[in-house]
Protein backbone atom coordinates (compact mmCIF):
# COMPACT_ATOMS: atom_id res chain seq x y z
CA UNK A 1 0.00 0.00 0.00
CA UNK A 2 3.05 2.23 0.66
CA UNK A 3 4.24 2.15 -2.70
CA UNK A 4 1.22 2.64 -4.12
CA UNK A 5 0.63 5.76 -2.50
CA UNK A 6 4.48 6.91 -2.53
CA UNK A 7 4.14 6.25 -6.64
CA UNK A 8 0.79 8.37 -6.55
CA UNK A 9 2.01 11.25 -5.02
CA UNK A 10 5.20 11.28 -7.14
CA UNK A 11 3.87 12.51 -10.13
CA UNK A 12 0.61 14.98 -10.99
CA UNK A 13 -0.88 12.04 -12.77
CA UNK A 14 -0.46 8.67 -12.25
CA UNK A 15 -1.85 5.86 -13.72
CA UNK A 16 -1.50 2.05 -12.61
CA UNK A 17 -1.81 -0.30 -15.84
CA UNK A 18 -1.00 -3.56 -16.70
CA UNK A 19 1.09 -4.10 -20.40
CA UNK A 20 -1.63 -6.65 -21.65
CA UNK A 21 -4.98 -4.61 -20.65
CA UNK A 22 -6.17 -2.85 -23.14
CA UNK A 23 -8.87 -0.79 -21.45
CA UNK A 24 -5.41 0.79 -19.83
CA UNK A 25 -4.91 1.63 -23.25
CA UNK A 26 -7.99 2.75 -23.91
CA UNK A 27 -7.36 5.34 -21.03
CA UNK A 28 -3.71 6.16 -22.14
CA UNK A 29 -5.16 7.48 -25.77
CA UNK A 30 -7.51 9.59 -23.69
CA UNK A 31 -4.87 11.00 -21.72
CA UNK A 32 -2.49 11.84 -24.80
CA UNK A 33 -5.43 13.27 -26.59
CA UNK A 34 -5.93 15.52 -23.23
CA UNK A 35 -2.77 16.91 -23.76
CA UNK A 36 -1.27 15.17 -20.83
CA UNK A 37 1.69 12.31 -20.05
CA UNK A 38 0.57 10.36 -16.99
CA UNK A 39 3.77 8.27 -14.74
CA UNK A 40 2.10 4.81 -15.51
CA UNK A 41 3.16 1.83 -14.07
CA UNK A 42 2.74 -1.65 -15.17
CA UNK A 43 1.85 -3.75 -12.31
CA UNK A 44 2.00 -6.67 -14.30
CA UNK A 45 6.01 -5.91 -14.87
CA UNK A 46 6.43 -4.78 -10.98
CA UNK A 47 7.92 -8.09 -8.38
CA UNK A 48 5.51 -6.56 -5.96
CA UNK A 49 2.91 -6.46 -8.41
CA UNK A 50 1.08 -9.07 -6.50
CA UNK A 51 0.49 -6.74 -3.26
CA UNK A 52 -0.13 -3.46 -5.63
CA UNK A 53 -3.05 -5.42 -6.90
CA UNK A 54 -4.19 -6.19 -3.98
CA UNK A 55 -4.09 -2.47 -2.49
CA UNK A 56 -5.67 -0.82 -5.27
CA UNK A 57 -8.44 -3.16 -4.77
CA UNK A 58 -8.60 -2.00 -0.83
CA UNK A 59 -8.52 1.45 -2.35
CA UNK A 60 -11.97 0.78 -4.31
CA UNK A 61 -10.73 0.11 -7.54
CA UNK A 62 -12.35 -2.55 -9.33
CA UNK A 63 -10.40 -3.67 -12.32
CA UNK A 64 -8.06 -3.04 -10.35
CA UNK A 65 -6.52 -1.46 -13.04
CA UNK A 66 -6.82 1.26 -15.16
CA UNK A 67 -5.86 3.01 -11.71
CA UNK A 68 -5.82 7.18 -12.05
CA UNK A 69 -4.41 9.21 -9.05
CA UNK A 70 -4.21 12.93 -9.56
CA UNK A 71 -2.31 15.16 -7.50
CA UNK A 72 -1.57 11.95 -5.16
CA UNK A 73 -5.50 11.33 -5.17
CA UNK A 74 -7.04 8.87 -6.52
CA UNK A 75 -9.41 9.77 -8.92
CA UNK A 76 -10.84 5.76 -9.96
CA UNK A 77 -10.99 3.83 -12.46
CA UNK A 78 -12.23 3.99 -16.01
CA UNK A 79 -15.75 4.87 -15.37
CA UNK A 80 -14.75 7.80 -13.41
CA UNK A 81 -12.33 9.17 -15.16
CA UNK A 82 -15.13 8.38 -18.34
CA UNK A 83 -17.78 10.48 -16.12
CA UNK A 84 -15.85 12.99 -15.08
CA UNK A 85 -14.66 14.17 -18.37
CA UNK A 86 -18.11 13.89 -19.87
CA UNK A 87 -19.03 16.57 -17.28
CA UNK A 88 -16.22 18.40 -17.92
CA UNK A 89 -14.68 18.28 -14.44
CA UNK A 90 -11.45 16.01 -15.57
CA UNK A 91 -10.11 18.75 -17.79
CA UNK A 92 -9.81 21.55 -14.86
CA UNK A 93 -8.08 18.91 -12.64
CA UNK A 94 -5.51 18.04 -15.60
CA UNK A 95 -4.70 22.07 -16.59
CA UNK A 96 -1.83 22.26 -14.04
CA UNK A 97 -0.15 19.04 -15.73
CA UNK A 98 -1.05 19.25 -19.34
CA UNK A 99 1.53 20.05 -21.48
CA UNK A 100 1.83 22.26 -24.21
CA UNK A 101 1.20 21.05 -27.86
CA UNK B 1 -71.00 -64.15 -88.72
CA UNK B 2 -73.31 -61.19 -86.69
CA UNK B 3 -69.96 -59.31 -85.59
CA UNK B 4 -67.79 -59.24 -88.33
CA UNK B 5 -66.05 -56.71 -88.99
CA UNK B 6 -66.22 -54.87 -85.82
CA UNK B 7 -64.22 -53.19 -84.26
CA UNK B 8 -63.97 -54.22 -80.29
CA UNK B 9 -62.71 -51.68 -78.39
CA UNK B 10 -62.53 -51.44 -74.43
CA UNK B 11 -60.81 -48.91 -72.39
CA UNK B 12 -58.80 -49.35 -69.54
CA UNK B 13 -60.06 -47.61 -66.17
CA UNK B 14 -59.87 -47.63 -62.77
CA UNK B 15 -62.70 -46.25 -60.37
CA UNK B 16 -62.49 -45.37 -56.93
CA UNK B 17 -63.75 -46.21 -54.65
CA UNK B 18 -65.35 -42.61 -53.70
CA UNK B 19 -67.50 -42.68 -56.09
CA UNK B 20 -69.00 -46.03 -54.86
CA UNK B 21 -67.64 -48.44 -57.71
CA UNK B 22 -65.03 -51.16 -56.34
CA UNK B 23 -62.03 -50.70 -57.71
CA UNK B 24 -61.95 -52.96 -60.98
CA UNK B 25 -59.37 -52.86 -63.59
CA UNK B 26 -59.82 -54.09 -67.03
CA UNK B 27 -57.78 -54.86 -69.74
CA UNK B 28 -57.21 -52.99 -72.96
CA UNK B 29 -58.60 -54.88 -75.61
CA UNK B 30 -58.21 -54.07 -79.22
CA UNK B 31 -57.78 -55.26 -82.40
CA UNK B 32 -54.50 -57.42 -83.19
CA UNK B 33 -54.38 -59.24 -79.71
CA UNK B 34 -54.32 -62.43 -78.30
CA UNK B 35 -57.09 -63.42 -75.85
CA UNK B 36 -55.05 -65.46 -73.56
CA UNK B 37 -55.72 -68.44 -71.47
CA UNK B 38 -57.61 -71.92 -72.37
CA UNK B 39 -60.88 -71.90 -73.99
CA UNK B 40 -63.22 -71.78 -71.13
CA UNK B 41 -61.67 -68.40 -70.17
CA UNK B 42 -61.76 -67.20 -73.21
CA UNK B 43 -65.49 -68.02 -73.74
CA UNK B 44 -66.35 -66.63 -70.13
CA UNK B 45 -64.58 -63.59 -71.28
CA UNK B 46 -66.27 -63.81 -75.00
CA UNK B 47 -69.35 -63.84 -73.31
CA UNK B 48 -68.96 -61.00 -70.74
CA UNK B 49 -68.40 -58.93 -73.33
CA UNK B 50 -71.65 -59.82 -75.19
CA UNK B 51 -73.70 -59.49 -71.85
CA UNK B 52 -72.16 -56.06 -70.91
CA UNK B 53 -72.30 -54.24 -73.84
CA UNK B 54 -72.13 -50.50 -74.23
CA UNK B 55 -71.45 -48.61 -71.07
CA UNK B 56 -69.54 -51.54 -68.62
CA UNK B 57 -66.42 -52.37 -67.12
CA UNK B 58 -65.23 -55.96 -67.16
CA UNK B 59 -62.66 -58.11 -65.80
CA UNK B 60 -60.18 -60.47 -67.44
CA UNK B 61 -57.68 -62.19 -65.85
CA UNK B 62 -54.56 -63.05 -67.69
CA UNK B 63 -52.13 -64.16 -65.28
CA UNK B 64 -53.52 -67.41 -63.61
CA UNK B 65 -54.14 -68.07 -67.34
CA UNK B 66 -51.33 -69.14 -68.56
CA UNK B 67 -51.53 -72.17 -70.22
CA UNK B 68 -51.18 -72.07 -74.31
CA UNK B 69 -53.41 -70.57 -76.02
CA UNK B 70 -55.38 -72.41 -78.48
CA UNK B 71 -56.66 -70.85 -81.70
CA UNK B 72 -59.97 -69.45 -81.36
CA UNK B 73 -63.00 -70.90 -82.77
CA UNK B 74 -64.53 -68.35 -84.71
CA UNK B 75 -67.44 -70.82 -85.07
CA UNK B 76 -68.38 -71.10 -81.30
CA UNK B 77 -67.67 -67.67 -80.29
CA UNK B 78 -68.56 -66.09 -82.77
CA UNK B 79 -68.73 -62.66 -81.60
CA UNK B 80 -64.59 -62.05 -82.00
CA UNK B 81 -64.85 -62.43 -85.70
CA UNK B 82 -62.64 -60.45 -87.05
CA UNK B 83 -60.67 -59.79 -84.18
CA UNK B 84 -58.35 -62.83 -84.40
CA UNK B 85 -55.65 -62.01 -81.93
CA UNK B 86 -57.29 -59.95 -79.29
CA UNK B 87 -54.42 -59.77 -76.31
CA UNK B 88 -54.31 -59.25 -72.20
CA UNK B 89 -51.63 -56.85 -70.89
CA UNK B 90 -51.46 -58.64 -67.65
CA UNK B 91 -48.57 -57.61 -66.66
CA UNK B 92 -49.27 -53.72 -67.45
CA UNK B 93 -52.52 -53.85 -65.29
CA UNK B 94 -51.31 -55.42 -61.78
CA UNK B 95 -52.65 -52.95 -59.12
CA UNK B 96 -49.42 -51.60 -58.16
CA UNK B 97 -51.11 -48.59 -57.25
CA UNK B 98 -50.90 -45.60 -59.66
CA UNK B 99 -52.54 -42.69 -58.42
CA UNK B 100 -52.47 -40.78 -61.36
CA UNK B 101 -55.11 -42.99 -63.22
CA UNK B 102 -57.66 -42.61 -60.72
CA UNK B 103 -59.74 -40.50 -62.72
CA UNK B 104 -63.05 -43.01 -64.37
CA UNK B 105 -63.37 -43.76 -68.09
CA UNK B 106 -66.11 -45.21 -68.69
CA UNK B 107 -65.87 -48.01 -70.97
CA UNK B 108 -67.52 -47.84 -74.34
CA UNK B 109 -67.73 -50.30 -76.71
CA UNK B 110 -68.61 -49.93 -79.72
CA UNK B 111 -72.32 -49.48 -80.76
CA UNK B 112 -72.15 -52.06 -83.23
CA UNK B 113 -71.32 -54.51 -81.05
CA UNK B 114 -74.42 -53.44 -78.92
CA UNK B 115 -76.28 -53.05 -81.62
CA UNK B 116 -75.23 -56.65 -82.86
CA UNK B 117 -75.67 -58.54 -79.81
CA UNK B 118 -79.11 -57.56 -79.54
CA UNK B 119 -80.00 -59.44 -82.27
CA UNK B 120 -78.29 -62.45 -81.68
CA UNK B 121 -78.37 -62.37 -77.45
CA UNK B 122 -80.96 -65.14 -77.77
CA UNK B 123 -78.77 -67.48 -80.25
CA UNK B 124 -75.96 -66.73 -77.80
CA UNK B 125 -77.82 -66.85 -74.69
CA UNK B 126 -78.39 -70.62 -74.78
CA UNK B 127 -74.61 -71.10 -75.55
CA UNK B 128 -73.57 -68.62 -73.25
CA UNK B 129 -75.43 -70.72 -70.21
CA UNK B 130 -73.50 -74.08 -71.23
CA UNK B 131 -70.34 -71.96 -71.24
CA UNK B 132 -71.14 -70.80 -67.71
CA UNK B 133 -71.04 -73.75 -66.29
CA UNK B 134 -68.05 -74.96 -67.49
CA UNK B 135 -65.89 -71.69 -67.09
CA UNK B 136 -66.83 -71.60 -62.90
CA UNK B 137 -63.31 -72.75 -62.35
CA UNK B 138 -61.62 -69.69 -64.05
CA UNK B 139 -64.58 -67.61 -62.68
CA UNK B 140 -63.34 -68.55 -59.14
CA UNK B 141 -60.15 -67.22 -60.33
CA UNK B 142 -61.64 -64.68 -62.17
CA UNK B 143 -63.00 -63.67 -58.35
CA UNK B 144 -59.71 -64.14 -56.58
CA UNK B 145 -57.34 -61.85 -58.63
CA UNK B 146 -60.62 -59.45 -58.68
CA UNK B 147 -60.19 -59.30 -55.15
CA UNK B 148 -56.45 -59.21 -54.85
CA UNK B 149 -56.57 -56.29 -57.24
CA UNK B 150 -58.99 -54.38 -55.34
CA UNK B 151 -57.06 -55.06 -52.10
CA UNK B 152 -54.15 -53.70 -53.68
CA UNK B 153 -55.93 -50.34 -55.18
CA UNK B 154 -57.01 -49.56 -51.61
CA UNK B 155 -53.42 -50.12 -50.40
CA UNK B 156 -52.12 -47.67 -52.84
CA UNK B 157 -55.05 -45.24 -52.19
CA UNK B 158 -53.94 -45.19 -48.60
CA UNK B 159 -50.66 -45.06 -49.50
CA UNK B 160 -51.51 -42.00 -51.59
CA UNK B 161 -53.44 -40.57 -48.93
CA UNK B 162 -50.92 -40.98 -46.15
CA UNK B 163 -48.28 -38.88 -48.62
CA UNK B 164 -50.60 -36.23 -49.88
CA UNK B 165 -50.87 -35.32 -45.67
CA UNK B 166 -47.36 -35.88 -45.25
CA UNK B 167 -46.56 -33.16 -48.09
CA UNK B 168 -49.41 -30.81 -46.50
CA UNK B 169 -48.22 -30.66 -42.92
CA UNK B 170 -44.52 -29.97 -44.30
CA UNK B 171 -46.02 -27.17 -46.80
CA UNK B 172 -47.53 -25.41 -43.50
CA UNK B 173 -44.44 -25.88 -41.72
CA UNK B 174 -42.57 -24.07 -44.36
CA UNK B 175 -44.64 -21.31 -44.65
CA UNK B 176 -44.65 -21.38 -40.57
CA UNK B 177 -40.49 -20.98 -40.68
CA UNK B 178 -40.87 -18.24 -43.97
CA UNK B 179 -43.10 -16.00 -41.58
CA UNK B 180 -40.99 -16.46 -38.65
CA UNK B 181 -38.00 -15.73 -41.05
CA UNK B 182 -39.63 -12.27 -42.25
CA UNK B 183 -40.80 -11.74 -38.78
CA UNK B 184 -37.38 -11.83 -37.43
CA UNK B 185 -35.54 -9.96 -40.25
CA UNK B 186 -37.92 -6.93 -39.78
CA UNK B 187 -38.00 -6.82 -36.68
CA UNK B 188 -34.68 -7.67 -35.09
CA UNK B 189 -35.30 -10.70 -33.40
CA UNK B 190 -37.49 -9.65 -30.40
CA UNK B 191 -39.68 -12.68 -30.66
CA UNK B 192 -38.06 -14.05 -27.92
CA UNK B 193 -41.12 -16.27 -27.03
CA UNK B 194 -41.01 -17.88 -31.15
CA UNK B 195 -36.95 -18.04 -31.06
CA UNK B 196 -37.24 -19.77 -27.35
CA UNK B 197 -39.32 -21.98 -27.94
CA UNK B 198 -37.96 -23.03 -31.77
CA UNK B 199 -34.44 -22.69 -29.99
CA UNK B 200 -33.07 -21.68 -32.78
CA UNK B 201 -31.02 -18.64 -31.23
CA UNK B 202 -28.81 -16.81 -32.92
CA UNK B 203 -25.70 -17.97 -30.99
CA UNK B 204 -26.41 -21.04 -32.22
CA UNK B 205 -27.04 -22.54 -28.83
CA UNK B 206 -29.82 -22.33 -26.56
CA UNK B 207 -29.40 -19.40 -23.88
CA UNK B 208 -31.71 -18.66 -21.66
CA UNK B 209 -30.00 -14.96 -21.29
CA UNK B 210 -30.83 -14.01 -24.67
CA UNK B 211 -33.67 -15.11 -24.83
CA UNK B 212 -34.98 -13.58 -21.48
CA UNK B 213 -33.29 -10.17 -23.31
CA UNK B 214 -34.84 -10.74 -26.58
CA UNK B 215 -38.05 -10.97 -24.97
CA UNK B 216 -37.78 -7.85 -22.69
CA UNK B 217 -36.51 -5.92 -25.46
CA UNK B 218 -39.25 -6.37 -27.57
CA UNK B 219 -41.07 -4.93 -24.60
CA UNK B 220 -38.88 -2.38 -24.15
CA UNK B 221 -39.17 -1.28 -27.75
CA UNK B 222 -43.22 -1.11 -27.41
CA UNK B 223 -42.77 0.98 -24.01
CA UNK B 224 -40.48 3.36 -26.07
CA UNK B 225 -42.90 3.76 -28.95
CA UNK B 226 -45.34 4.64 -26.41
CA UNK B 227 -43.39 7.14 -24.76
CA UNK B 228 -42.50 8.38 -27.67
CA UNK B 229 -46.81 8.84 -28.79
CA UNK B 230 -46.89 10.41 -24.98
CA UNK B 231 -43.78 13.31 -25.55
CA UNK B 232 -45.40 14.07 -28.92
CA UNK B 233 -48.93 14.54 -27.57
CA UNK B 234 -47.67 16.19 -24.23
CA UNK B 235 -45.45 19.05 -26.26
CA UNK B 236 -48.49 19.64 -28.36
CA UNK B 237 -50.78 20.40 -25.54
CA UNK B 238 -48.37 22.61 -23.62
CA UNK B 239 -48.71 20.83 -20.33
CA UNK B 240 -46.95 22.18 -17.17
CA UNK B 241 -42.93 21.85 -16.71
CA UNK B 242 -43.46 19.68 -13.90
CA UNK B 243 -45.76 17.12 -15.78
CA UNK B 244 -43.27 17.04 -18.78
CA UNK B 245 -40.24 16.58 -16.06
CA UNK B 246 -41.95 13.11 -15.15
CA UNK B 247 -42.31 11.86 -18.96
CA UNK B 248 -38.44 13.39 -19.45
CA UNK B 249 -37.71 10.97 -16.19
CA UNK B 250 -39.24 8.51 -17.44
CA UNK B 251 -37.85 8.17 -20.58
CA UNK B 252 -34.34 8.62 -19.69
CA UNK B 253 -34.91 6.00 -17.00
CA UNK B 254 -36.14 3.71 -19.85
CA UNK B 255 -32.62 4.30 -21.70
CA UNK B 256 -31.08 3.34 -18.39
CA UNK B 257 -32.96 -0.09 -18.08
CA UNK B 258 -31.93 -0.52 -21.81
CA UNK B 259 -27.92 -0.34 -20.48
CA UNK B 260 -28.98 -2.84 -17.45
CA UNK B 261 -30.45 -5.01 -19.43
CA UNK B 262 -27.48 -5.16 -21.89
CA UNK B 263 -24.90 -5.47 -19.08
CA UNK B 264 -26.74 -8.54 -17.95
CA UNK B 265 -26.88 -10.42 -21.34
CA UNK B 266 -23.20 -9.15 -22.64
CA UNK B 267 -22.21 -11.21 -19.06
CA UNK B 268 -24.44 -14.61 -20.91
CA UNK B 269 -22.80 -13.88 -24.49
CA UNK B 270 -21.20 -10.64 -25.09
CA UNK B 271 -20.94 -11.59 -29.05
CA UNK B 272 -24.09 -11.51 -28.69
CA UNK B 273 -24.81 -7.76 -27.64
CA UNK B 274 -21.45 -6.73 -29.93
CA UNK B 275 -22.76 -8.29 -33.16
CA UNK B 276 -26.23 -5.91 -32.75
CA UNK B 277 -28.49 -9.23 -34.04
CA UNK B 278 -30.98 -7.68 -31.50
CA UNK B 279 -31.59 -4.73 -33.40
CA UNK B 280 -32.77 -3.68 -36.85
CA UNK B 281 -30.82 -4.04 -39.62
CA UNK B 282 -30.32 -0.19 -40.21
CA UNK B 283 -29.46 0.37 -36.54
CA UNK B 284 -26.98 -2.29 -36.98
CA UNK B 285 -25.36 -0.61 -39.67
CA UNK B 286 -24.65 3.02 -37.16
CA UNK B 287 -23.46 0.46 -34.11
CA UNK B 288 -20.62 1.20 -32.36
CA UNK B 289 -19.66 -1.44 -29.36
CA UNK B 290 -23.05 -3.01 -29.14
CA UNK B 291 -25.17 0.02 -29.47
CA UNK B 292 -25.17 3.61 -30.78
CA UNK B 293 -22.40 6.16 -30.76
CA UNK B 294 -22.86 8.96 -28.01
CA UNK B 295 -21.84 11.71 -30.44
CA UNK B 296 -24.22 10.53 -33.29
CA UNK B 297 -27.06 10.83 -30.67
CA UNK B 298 -25.43 14.61 -30.20
CA UNK B 299 -25.91 15.17 -33.61
CA UNK B 300 -29.36 13.78 -33.98
CA UNK B 301 -30.75 16.11 -30.67
CA UNK B 302 -28.90 19.41 -31.14
CA UNK B 303 -30.57 20.55 -34.15
CA UNK B 304 -33.99 19.69 -32.61
CA UNK B 305 -32.87 21.87 -29.20
CA UNK B 306 -33.26 25.51 -31.11
CA UNK B 307 -32.87 28.13 -29.62
CA UNK B 308 -30.03 27.30 -26.97
CA UNK B 309 -28.53 30.31 -24.95
CA UNK B 310 -25.15 31.11 -24.92
CA UNK B 311 -24.20 28.82 -22.18
CA UNK B 312 -25.84 25.83 -23.72
CA UNK B 313 -24.38 26.01 -26.79
CA UNK B 314 -21.05 26.30 -25.02
CA UNK B 315 -21.53 23.53 -22.73
CA UNK B 316 -23.29 21.31 -25.41
CA UNK B 317 -20.04 21.69 -27.11
CA UNK B 318 -17.99 20.92 -24.63
CA UNK B 319 -19.96 17.67 -24.45
CA UNK B 320 -19.50 16.88 -27.94
CA UNK B 321 -15.88 17.71 -27.47
CA UNK B 322 -15.41 15.16 -24.47
CA UNK B 323 -17.86 12.56 -26.09
CA UNK B 324 -16.07 12.33 -29.14
CA UNK B 325 -12.31 11.65 -27.18
CA UNK B 326 -13.56 9.41 -25.32
CA UNK B 327 -15.21 7.10 -28.29
CA UNK B 328 -11.90 7.65 -29.68
CA UNK B 329 -9.56 6.18 -26.53
CA UNK B 330 -12.62 3.51 -26.59
CA UNK B 331 -12.43 2.67 -30.26
CA UNK B 332 -8.52 2.75 -29.86
CA UNK B 333 -8.66 0.34 -27.30
CA UNK B 334 -10.81 -2.17 -29.18
CA UNK B 335 -8.84 -2.19 -32.11
CA UNK B 336 -5.82 -2.92 -29.95
CA UNK B 337 -7.80 -5.70 -27.94
CA UNK B 338 -8.32 -7.45 -31.72
CA UNK B 339 -4.46 -6.99 -32.08
CA UNK B 340 -3.81 -8.49 -29.23
CA UNK B 341 -6.58 -11.37 -29.75
CA UNK B 342 -5.18 -11.95 -33.26
CA UNK B 343 -2.00 -12.50 -32.37
CA UNK B 344 -2.68 -14.90 -29.76
CA UNK B 345 -4.44 -17.33 -31.86
CA UNK B 346 -1.75 -17.11 -34.74
CA UNK B 347 0.72 -17.07 -32.46
CA UNK B 348 2.81 -20.55 -31.87
CA UNK B 349 3.85 -22.77 -34.51
CA UNK B 350 1.03 -24.30 -36.88
CA UNK B 351 3.30 -27.50 -37.52
CA UNK B 352 2.21 -28.75 -34.14
CA UNK B 353 -1.40 -30.05 -34.03
CA UNK B 354 -2.20 -28.68 -30.62
CA UNK B 355 -3.51 -24.94 -30.42
CA UNK B 356 -4.90 -25.28 -27.34
CA UNK B 357 -2.22 -22.98 -25.34
CA UNK B 358 -3.22 -20.14 -27.73
CA UNK B 359 -7.01 -20.68 -27.96
CA UNK B 360 -6.72 -20.54 -24.18
CA UNK B 361 -5.09 -17.53 -23.99
CA UNK B 362 -6.96 -16.06 -26.03
CA UNK B 363 -10.57 -16.79 -23.94
CA UNK B 364 -8.64 -14.69 -21.51
CA UNK B 365 -8.27 -12.02 -23.81
CA UNK B 366 -11.55 -11.80 -24.92
CA UNK B 367 -12.97 -11.26 -21.19
CA UNK B 368 -12.07 -7.54 -22.07
CA UNK B 369 -14.55 -7.44 -24.26
CA UNK B 370 -17.38 -7.67 -21.75
CA UNK B 371 -15.53 -4.18 -20.07
CA UNK B 372 -15.99 -2.40 -23.45
CA UNK B 373 -19.17 -2.82 -23.83
CA UNK B 374 -20.13 -2.19 -20.35
CA UNK B 375 -17.32 1.13 -21.16
CA UNK B 376 -19.31 1.86 -24.02
CA UNK B 377 -23.27 1.80 -22.62
CA UNK B 378 -21.45 4.03 -19.40
CA UNK B 379 -20.81 6.60 -22.21
CA UNK B 380 -24.55 6.32 -23.83
CA UNK B 381 -25.92 6.73 -20.31
CA UNK B 382 -23.52 9.48 -19.26
CA UNK B 383 -24.12 11.59 -22.55
CA UNK B 384 -28.07 11.22 -22.12
CA UNK B 385 -27.64 12.38 -18.54
CA UNK B 386 -25.63 15.43 -19.33
CA UNK B 387 -27.43 16.73 -21.91
CA UNK B 388 -30.68 16.45 -19.35
CA UNK B 389 -28.99 18.16 -17.24
CA UNK B 390 -27.61 20.66 -19.92
CA UNK B 391 -30.98 21.05 -21.18
CA UNK B 392 -34.31 23.02 -19.86
CA UNK B 393 -37.45 20.55 -19.42
CA UNK B 394 -39.17 21.20 -22.11
CA UNK B 395 -35.50 21.09 -23.97
CA UNK B 396 -35.07 17.92 -22.76
CA UNK B 397 -38.69 16.38 -23.41
CA UNK B 398 -38.17 17.76 -27.49
CA UNK B 399 -34.30 16.04 -27.26
CA UNK B 400 -36.08 12.47 -26.41
CA UNK B 401 -39.06 13.16 -28.46
CA UNK B 402 -36.80 13.71 -31.27
CA UNK B 403 -33.70 10.94 -30.21
CA UNK B 404 -36.96 8.37 -30.21
CA UNK B 405 -38.50 9.38 -33.09
CA UNK B 406 -34.90 8.41 -34.95
CA UNK B 407 -34.36 5.26 -33.66
CA UNK B 408 -38.47 4.88 -35.05
CA UNK B 409 -37.62 5.50 -38.84
CA UNK B 410 -34.65 3.44 -38.47
CA UNK B 411 -36.33 0.64 -37.62
CA UNK B 412 -39.23 1.31 -40.48
CA UNK B 413 -36.18 1.80 -42.54
CA UNK B 414 -34.47 -1.60 -41.77
CA UNK B 415 -38.58 -3.11 -42.65
CA UNK B 416 -39.06 -1.15 -45.48
CA UNK B 417 -35.27 -2.74 -47.09
CA UNK B 418 -36.01 -5.68 -46.08
CA UNK B 419 -39.43 -5.91 -47.96
CA UNK B 420 -38.55 -4.10 -50.87
CA UNK B 421 -39.30 -5.44 -54.10
CA UNK B 422 -36.75 -7.94 -55.52
CA UNK B 423 -33.84 -6.54 -58.50
CA UNK B 424 -35.36 -8.08 -61.57
CA UNK B 425 -32.72 -10.06 -62.92
CA UNK B 426 -30.43 -8.86 -66.13
CA UNK B 427 -31.49 -9.82 -69.28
Amino acid sequence: MEKVTSLASEKGVVLFSKSSCCMCYAVKILFQELRVTPMVHEIDQDPEGWEMEKALKRLGCNGPVPAIFIGGKLVGSTNEVMSLHLSGGLLPMLKPYQTLC
Amino acid sequence: MPFSNLPLLVYIYQIWEEEGIEAIETWNVGEQQELEGDEESKLSIALDINSTCAKVAFFIISKSMNSPTPQFVPSRLGIYEPIHQIGIWGENFKSNGNPNTSTSVIVEVDNKLENESETTSHEMLTASNNYKQEASKPIDKIQRRLAQNREAARKSRLRKKAYVQQLENSRLKLIQLEQELQRARQQGLYMGGVLEGSHIGFSGTVNSGIAAFEMEYGRWVDVQHRQICELRTALNAHISDIELRILVESGIGHYFELFRMKSTVAKADVFYVISGVWKTSAERFFSWIGGFRPSELLKVLVPQLDPLTEQQILEVCNLKQSCQQAEDALSQGMEKLQETVSSTVAGGPVDEVSYIPQVATAMEKLEALVSFVNQADHLRQETLQQMSRILTTRQAARGLLALGEYFHRLRALSTLWATRPPEPSLP
